[in-house]
């Protein structure tokens, strides 16, 4: 899932490059392996592993939550409870899962859902004289416009808050995420190397909250 | 509060039949006897040992490594401990080493030098027999632990390590960093679990002892209290074995667990059991010295940290409030190294407390002072160590105990000495047992720090943990089975009359306790009977000291049963009323010490007289009257009765100690 | 100093508990924490209140059987105290007009049975599901016989001296016992003597470990930042590698 982040957000970036070069990797992202795979059938692949992955983590998470809810004994536990040195990261886990789960459910429907619906039956009769919808590659293939989209809704500076706010809660979540799972495979051996692995997870974060969030606020500001 | 001087001490006690242990085997040698013994003895067959039940009081080192490896011989264990769990027993808290001839260093060790200077440690009055057969098995121990799992120190080489402790000049101690005590009891704590896990044994954590059972003047049981519900239950078996600890606590401020008592013992010393020299008790010299009115107990650090620290005190009394580090070194006093040359900062405990004891007499002593006894406390430095091997090096060996000493006292030693002072650390004494760890009650066995034999009148460094897992491990295993083999398994039923009685004595005592309803806590109790122990009954001893002792402990027993305050109920979780039991004891057991203080008209080892010194000021024994262990019967109502048990010594020749 | 208190009052484990609220004075910087306790339970015992019950023992901060939760943090912690003993922690760490507040260990495998005493064994018995070396005394070779890497022997060592005071579980937030099992699991895991068992050890102690009710680690610290033993966080690490070897390696 992280390489899956660290990917899309590479596609983001492409978009800095301007239309043509964003709108000729969203097309390719459905041409590709073709014609070994039908059209977009590696998005499909990636598409239904990624849900598995996804719901196959969402019920890990909540099963561990309700254990560990157990064996706390639900509720209130201390009447006072001070944290001796764990980091903030590691508060968010739990909320910032749903928060997180929603934010996708909601990008969904911004973006992909949109995006399937002036995709799926696009003729170029009803799109020719539209830009917004299609655009012409150099190579004089007319491809969906997903630049335009994406401009389009980031010219709307609440739309860039809800994007930031979410990235902070992904980037915090793989701040503890990334760390804790490596500790738990195993890789987690002296003071040294937890501290490596911490900026490691420090460093995942700063590259997915920073990466994520340049083509929205360049959007905003205008610059692109 | 009356003070009442008693009569003459012969007035204090009769005097009963000699006794005699005849249980060790008539071999040639020394050396032979426990192989005649372990071939002779008697064996139970597998099938059988399933039938037969076995109940053992406490969890430390003889009572833990006893329960599970006559688990592992396939008896039925009852293990019972106070505690909630059976790692917590106070063994867990000795820090320096165990004692073992393995001579690994090569530096001229031996069984037999080990046993020389055991009984010589012991100023003479530790039955040679059980002291020779300590040294033999000293050594599996070793390999029993490493097997186990023991993390020992180690060298490079990936060999064992070992270092040097008081009182003898070869390095025989094995230790695991400052906390030997703990790794050696987590090992036997490990094969505890597994037996009970095989089902071999029942663990009954949470329980207390409060009464023996005797049927037919057979030890057939014991009645317990479970500390949470309050239940008063009997449990039945075919042999009973108290590995109960010491009765440190007797002096309220010691280096014990606050919960350790005395009660299983003295429960079946009111039943019987006789108690060996009560008296003998050893007061460790590297201890914290006392802060204020409120401190619990005591901390004791390592004796191992007089192998390279030195003590002083300053020569003059008038530096005494001085800070230590502006005293220059013609002014101050190395008074161990300046007494005794040869042994220096490691003469034997005893010695070395009483020294400590001196100076502060002479009014030498150092840091703030305690209301009525001027300053206590000497320096225990480290300066020199430092320059010595690096801050590195001494960090390494001693760096747990210093961050102990910085955690209680807020002081650095690494800049500044360390103060430290004698404090009630070990019991000698016990219930006396035989060469079979058998009391004079048949079927009753106690082993560990609970009896009397190995240590005689001061006890080595690193031995109590020698003894105790050498009881435990190799010697109960062996001696109890000859007992079962002989009297095989019966039934007893729940409603046999002493079963019965003994449950009601146990309740009845409950419930007085409860009744009395007066004004003073079971603390104030105890500090008091504190004070007048250490006062009189501590590192000096006298005849007049002593009487009054003696005095002052009736008086306070009447104000416990009268205006003792319980609070709480029967049936329920109450340390009140636990304690209250506990002192309850402890205020017999406090007359008995005192009384057997007073007729040992000697010093030696721990028990100093102050009638009875060198010309300069060393322990003077009197080999002609007192070459004996006294064995103390229960007296009931009248007058404890005195057995003597004369020492024969064969293979050591009697010498007064000399450490100079 | 004069200090206020609020403790967890709780009759049995089957009773309602709450904090309920003492003035103390004359407490002074010498005193220890438990000492502190002593002292208020002279004061109520005379006041007719039945006093506050609490665990502890050899108060050298090695048996283990004392803690509470004190201001939030198991064991408690001061300016210059940290992890901690509860009977290593002392008033001089507190200052005149505090209050202190006092709860006992809470985590569903450790009922409290009366105000600030809880039921332990649960480790107990994680230790009776395989953290142990199976070497019935007199089957010993000489305890020279297996040299031992004196670096592997140090680590072992400094995860044997675990007190199992359970401060672990009442600091982490998801109450897993996993510091105290991967403790026990390093311990005997790294020495030559304890190989042998090593990976039915570490499958045993994990699965009496869920079966008492404990949570699930996430490596979040809090346990290793309050044991009063310093046994690291990379204990458990050393514990899931053990696991996932153990479960290849054992039908």
């Amino acid at each position: 899932m992280v390489l899956y982040l660290l990917a899309h957000m590479y596609g983001n970036l492409k978009i800095i490059a301007g239309p043509e070069a964003f709108n000729h990797y969203a097309h390719y992202l459905r041409v590709i392996l073709e014609p070994l795979l039908p059209e977009s059938g590696l998005l499909w692949i990636i598409r239904v592993v990624l849900l598995v992955a996804v719901l196959i983590h969402i019920y890990c998470g909540m099963t561990l939550w309700a254990r560990d809810r157990k064996a706390v004994g639900g509720g209130t536990r201390y009447a006072v409870k001070k944290n001796v040195q764990r980091t903030g990261a590691s508060f968010t886990m739990r909320w910032g899962g749903i928060a997180i789960a929603l934010f996708v459910i909601f990008h969904l429907f911004n973006f992909t859902f949109k995006a399937g619906d002036r995709t799926q039956t696009p003729t170029i009769a009803n799109t020719a004289g539209n830009y917004d919808l299609m655009y012409r590659l150099s190579t004089g293939e007319m491809v969906p416009n997903a630049y335009q989209m994406v401009h389009n809704s980031f010219e709307q500076w609440w739309l860039v808050l809800i994007y930031f706010l979410a990235l902070i809660a992904v980037g915090l979540h793989l701040r503890h995420g990334v760390w804790s799972a490596f500790a738990t495979l195993g890789a987690n051996t002296s003071p040294n190397v937890r501290r490596n692995w911490n900026i490691v997870a420090w460093i995942v974060l700063l590259v997915i909250v920073v990466g994520f969030m340049v083509p929205p606020v360049a959007i905003l500001l205008g610059v692109i | 509060m009356t003070e009442t001087i008693s009569p003459d001490a012969d007035a204090l006690y009769t005097e009963g039949d000699s006794l005699r242990d005849d249980t060790a085997p008539a071999a040639p040698h020394i050396k032979d006897k426990w192989s005649e013994w372990k071939a002779s003895a008697k064996l139970v067959n597998p099938a059988n040992r399933r039938k037969i039940k076995v109940i053992i009081v406490g969890t430390g080192l003889a009572g833990g490594a006893a329960a599970a490896t006559l688990g592992e011989q396939g008896y039925q264990v009852e293990s019972f401990c106070y505690q909630d769990s059976p790692r917590r027993a106070h063994s867990i808290a000795a820090q320096g080493g165990i004692n073992a001839a393995k001579n690994y260093r090569n530096d001229g060790d031996s069984v037999h030098r080990l046993f020389y200077d055991t009984v010589k440690g012991g100023d003479y009055r530790s039955r040679e027999t059980n002291v020779y057969r300590l040294a033999e098995v000293s050594a599996n121990i070793i390999d029993q632990c490493v097997a186990q799992g023991v993390p020992f120190a180690r060298e490079y080489g990936g060999l064992l390590d070992n270092r040097s402790f008081g009182g003898v000049q070869v390095s025989r101690t094995f230790y695991a960093r400052g906390q030997t005590g703990q790794q050696l009891l987590i090992g036997a704590y490990q094969a505890l679990e597994r037996q009970i896990a095989a089902g071999t044994v029942t663990m009954h954590t949470r329980h207390e002892m409060l009464e023996l059972i005797l049927v037919e003047g057979r030890a057939r049981g014991i009645v317990t209290r479970d500390m949470v519900s309050g239940k008063i239950q009997s449990h039945i078996a075919d042999a009973v074995v108290l590995a109960s600890g010491g009765y440190s606590n007797v002096f309220f401020l010691s280096t014990s667990a606050v919960g350790a008592n005395a009660t299983a013992a003295w429960r079946a010393h009111r039943k019987g059991a006789y108690f060996g020299n009560p008296c003998y008790t050893q007061i460790h010299p590297t201890c914290i010295p006392v802060h204020g009115e409120h401190q619990s107990k005591l901390t004791l650090m390592s004796e191992s940290l007089r192998n390279d620290g030195r003590i002083w005190v300053p020569k003059r009394a008038e530096d005494c409030d001085k800070d230590p580090n502006t005293i220059p070194e013609e002014d101050r006093d190395y008074y161990l190294e300046r007494i005794y040359p040869s042994f220096g900062n490691l003469v034997p405990r005893d010695i070395a407390s009483r020294q400590a004891k001196n100076m502060c007499d002479e009014g030498r002593g150092v840091g703030p002072e305690v209301a009525g006894q001027g300053r206590r406390g000497v320096y225990l430095d480290f300066a020199e160590a430092i320059q010595r091997l690096g801050r590195k090096a001494v960090e390494a060996k001693y760096g747990n105990l210093f961050d102990m000493y910085a955690q209680i006292t807020a002081e650095d030693p690494y800049t500044s000495p360390m103060r430290i002072y004698p404090a009630v650390h070990y019991t000698m004494g016990g219930l006396w047992v035989d060469y079979e760890l058998m009391s004079n009650l048949d079927g009753l066995f106690v082993a560990g720090e609970a009896n009397f034999a190995d240590q005689g009148a001061n006890r080595l460094g690193a031995s109590a943990l020698m003894q105790g897992l050498a009881d435990g491990y190799f010697v109960l295993p062996s001696t109890l089975p000859n007992y079962l083999a002989k009297v095989g398994h019966s039934e007893v039923a729940a409603d046999h009359p002493e079963v019965v009685a003994a449950e009601q004595e146990v309740r009845d005592r409950v419930t007085k306790l409860l009744s009395i309803k007066g004004s003073r806590t079971v603390d104030s109790i105890h500090k008091e009977l504190g004070h007048i122990m250490w006062e009189y009954c501590g590192m000096e001893r006298t005849e007049e000291g002593l009487r009054k002792a003696i005095g002052m402990i009736r008086d306070l027993r009447e104000v416990f049963w009268n205006d003792v305050n319980v609070t709480g109920e029967a049936e329920e979780l109450n340390q009140a009323l636990e304690r209250a039991g506990r002192v309850a004891d402890f205020l017999e057991l406090g007359e008995l010490m005192c009384i057997d203080a007073l007729h040992r008209r000697e010093s030696c080892g721990g028990h100093f007289r102050a009638e009875s010194q060198t010309p300069d000021g060393e322990a003077l024994r009197h080999d002609d009257q007192f070459l004996y262990s006294a064995a103390w019967e229960f007296g009931g109502a009248g007058k404890p009765v005195l057995h003597k048990e004369p020492l024969e010594y064969h293979y050591i020749e009697l010498k007064q100690r000399d450490y100079k | 100093m004069k200090m206020t208190l609020r403790i967890w009052r709780q009759k049995n484990s089957n009773a309602v508990g709450k904090l309920e609220s003492y003035v103390i004075d004359g407490v002074t910087q010498e005193m220890s924490f438990l000492e502190m306790l002593d002292v208020l339970n002279e004061d109520l015992t005379a006041k007719g209140i039945d006093p506050v019950a609490f665990d502890s023992d050899c108060r050298e901060g090695i048996c283990g059987m004392c803690g509470v939760v004190i201001n939030g943090v198991p064991h408690g912690r001061g300016e210059t105290t940290y992890q901690t003993t509860t009977c290593q922690l002392h008033m001089r760490e507190f200052r005149d007009g505090d209050t202190i507040t006092i709860e006992p260990w809470k985590a569903e495998p450790f009922p409290v049975l009366r105000d600030l005493v809880v039921d332990r064994s649960a480790f107990d018995r994680i230790i009776q599901a395989g953290g142990y070396i199976s070497a019935p005394t007199g089957t010993a070779p000489d305890a020279h016989a297996t040299p031992v890497n004196k670096a592997d022997a140090d680590i072992a060592f400094d995860n044997a001296v675990c007190i199992g005071c359970g401060a672990c579980v009442a600091a982490c937030p998801n109450g897993s016992a996993m510091l105290f099992t991967a403790a026990k699991v390093s311990h005997l895991g790294l020495l030559p003597q304890g190989q042998p068992e090593r990976w039915t050890r570490v499958l045993g102690m994990v699965d009496a470990h869920d079966d008492e009710g404990f949570g699930n680690c996430t490596n979040i610290g809090e346990c290793t930042a309050v044991c009063p033993k310093g046994i690291p966080l990379e204990s458990i690490s050393r514990l899931n590698r053990d696991l996932l070897t153990g479960l290849r390696k054992v039908k």
